[in-house]
């Protein structure tokens, strides 16, 4: 970089056109910022705004079916007003019902089952694509990448024709003679797990996969030439040096299947309560826009830890990959 | 020894692409099952397909899908090509920190959350939801994941070619077309097929954001699969499958070709 620097303040007589250039490059540079920066603005940030305004207005039977809250036409001689009518009603009825209570903690529970399930059955598989022959490597990794290319809503559809009381699952197993009765698996807890599992599998196995594929297995050899053995040495040195990979594949996992709406509609049947679901129902079936706001604003502020940690993660990755 | 080929890895490998593919090829397989019961084999038929032609409300799905998806994929591969150039090259400017929050929430954010948002956004500024406002809402969510595949080919990027391009008085966006772009140009590519299969499989942003008229195929789908499993449905999502595996296969060899052509291209201009 030093070398070309000098080269380039050495050519004197291309000095005030690079000036020129280097003008209009700023201009262009602002210009590559400028405008992706002013799209996620609009269509990400600002809507989080009209999302919190609705949460505190109420619901009305009009279209949009909410009344005007916030509403800055008034100037500041209305803004007193304004603030008097902003209405906390949501919140306070999100708390009144136990309901929507009892949907938050039993999204988290089952997002926290679901990622640690998915650990447990990603680890082995990335584990044995790290270990396999470099030249069969790229060929594993696309397999695995190839099922997050096909439709989510196809892959948990899937799921129903396997998991039914009449289904390919149920035929196996009363064909083998391994069981007399019908498993009941669709439309409960368990069906929920294994649809994520599923469906999030390949976000575990990536990261993990490539923090194992780095390491270097020769401190394994190291800690078992001292006389670990194998187990002992996978979880003093293998482990812990996946941690980073292990990490960033939990929150990819956890952090959207808190607020999953597929799978629990699908697999999981009227009887389970999770926040997304919860949150459909009210826009679309109640059609009580600010009530599904102030969920929305709750799940937000329940998820803004675990984002904010993932956000920290990233930058930290592309600090090493720098 | 850098790999040990174990019969425990090579067990685990096995069992868990039977698990990751198992369902897929079961769907497929029943998509060409003479029997309406979607779980007994009742011989091979390819009936299904011929009424899924004839059935309107699915082609005109279809339709929208695929014009939304190729819309949005372009627009958010521009988008997020941008993003993924100030990410890497661009570390010090105001508000930057806000920016990478943006570009990396979405992309776990639930969807939930992003549809209603959205959609709230269009009401709010008066916009009919239709085939734009789906649009929109796919390249905000798409232009996040292109920006994410373009920024890690970026990283890896000899940065000292573009050096070398300006030092020779090649100006800034000459060089970027004529050293940068044809280097990060498969990221580019295998972001616009990303782009463009999640907005073709996405349910949940669409249904808040879409309007009369602009049912997508995956609203369609899920309609039909809460009445019940069909054969027809099957056969829906085996073109579907079909569809994007052929790309990423197609898009994966072409890939393959130009890293060799790259290798052959560096050892003759070694030896030249």
């Amino acid at each position: 970089m030093s070398d070309t620097a000098i080269v380039a303040s050495g050519s004197s007589p291309y000095e005030s056109s690079s000036a020129l250039v280097r003008a209009a490059s700023a201009v262009k540079n602002r210009l590559v910022i400028i405008v992706p920066y002013l799209w996620l603005l609009v269509f990400f940030l600002v809507p989080f705004i009209i999302v919190f305004k609705i949460s505190l207005s109420q619901s009305a039977i009009s279209m949009p079916p909410y009344t005007p809250a916030l509403d800055l036409s008034g100037g500041i001689g209305g803004f007193w007003t304004l603030i008097k009518q902003l209405s906390f009603d949501n919140y306070v009825w999100l708390t009144q019902d136990a309901l929507y209570f009892n949907a938050y903690v039993s999204s988290l529970t089952i997002a926290a089952i679901s990622t640690v399930l998915t650990l447990i059955v990603g680890y082995p598989i990335a584990y044995g694509m790290a270990r396999a022959p470099a030249t069969l490597r790229p060929t594993l990794l696309m397999l695995v990448i190839l099922p997050f290319w096909t439709s989510f809503l196809i892959r948990v559809y899937a799921w129903i024709g396997i998991l039914k009381p009449e289904g390919l699952l149920n035929q196996l197993l009363q064909g083998l003679g391994l069981i007399n009765e019908p498993l009941i698996i669709l439309n409960t807890h368990t069906a929920i797990f294994i649809g994520i599992v599923y469906s999030y599998l390949p976000f575990m196995i990536l990261p993990l996969y490539s923090a194992l594929e780095k390491m270097d297995y020769s401190l394994i050899e190291a800690a078992q030439d001292l006389g670990c053995r194998p187990i002992g040495a996978f979880w003093k040195v293998t482990f812990p040096l996946s941690i980073p990979g292990v990490v960033a594949g939990c929150l990819l996992v956890f952090i959207p299947v808190v607020g999953e709406f597929v799978i629990p509609d699908l697999l999981g049947g009227s009887q389970t309560l999770m926040i997304g679901r919860t949150l459909w129902n009210e826009f679309f079936n109640n059609r009580d826009w600010p009530v599904a706001s102030a969920v929305a604003i709750i799940l937000l502020m329940v998820l803004v830890v675990p984002i904010m940690f993932f956000q920290h993660v990233q930058a930290r990755s592309q600090e090493q990959g720098r | 020894m850098n790999s040990s080929w174990s019969r425990f890895n090579v067990t685990s490998i096995v069992l868990g692409f039977a698990f990751l593919y198992l369902p897929i090829v079961l769907l497929v397989v029943f998509s060409f099952n003479e029997s309406k019961l979607v779980t007994v084999w009742g011989g091979f038929s390819t009936k299904w397909y011929g009424s899924l032609f004839q059935n309107k409300g699915l082609m005109d799905a279809a339709w929208v899908t695929a014009r939304v998806a190729l819309i949005s994929a372009t627009v958010a591969t521009v988008l997020g090509t941008l993003a993924a150039l100030t990410l890497t090259r661009y570390t010090r400017f105001r508000g930057r920190v806000l920016f990478s929050g943006m570009v990396f929430a979405p992309l776990v954010m639930p969807e939930v959350i992003t549809g209603l948002s959205l959609l709230l956004l269009f009401v709010a500024v008066g916009l009919d939801r239709g085939f734009l406002t789906v649009t929109l809402a796919h390249i905000t969510l798409t232009m996040c994941f292109v920006a994410v595949v373009v920024q890690s080919r970026l990283l890896t990027f000899d940065r000292s070619l573009e050096e070398a391009a300006m030092d020779l008085g090649a100006p800034p966006v000459k060089t970027f077309f004529q050293i940068t772009f044809p280097v990060i140009l498969p990221a580019i590519i295998s972001g616009w097929m990303l782009a463009f299969t999640l907005s073709l499989d996405d349910l949940v942003i669409a249904s808040f954001t879409s309007g009369p008229g602009a049912t997508t195929l995956p609203m369609k789908i899920y309609s039909q699969v809460r009445l019940g499993v069909t054969p027809e449905i099957n056969a829906a999502c085996t073109i579907l499958i079909a569809v994007v595996a052929i790309g990423v296969i197609a898009a994966s060899v072409v890939n393959k070709q130009r890293e060799v052509q790259r290798l052959r291209d560096e050892q003759a201009a070694q030896r030249g």
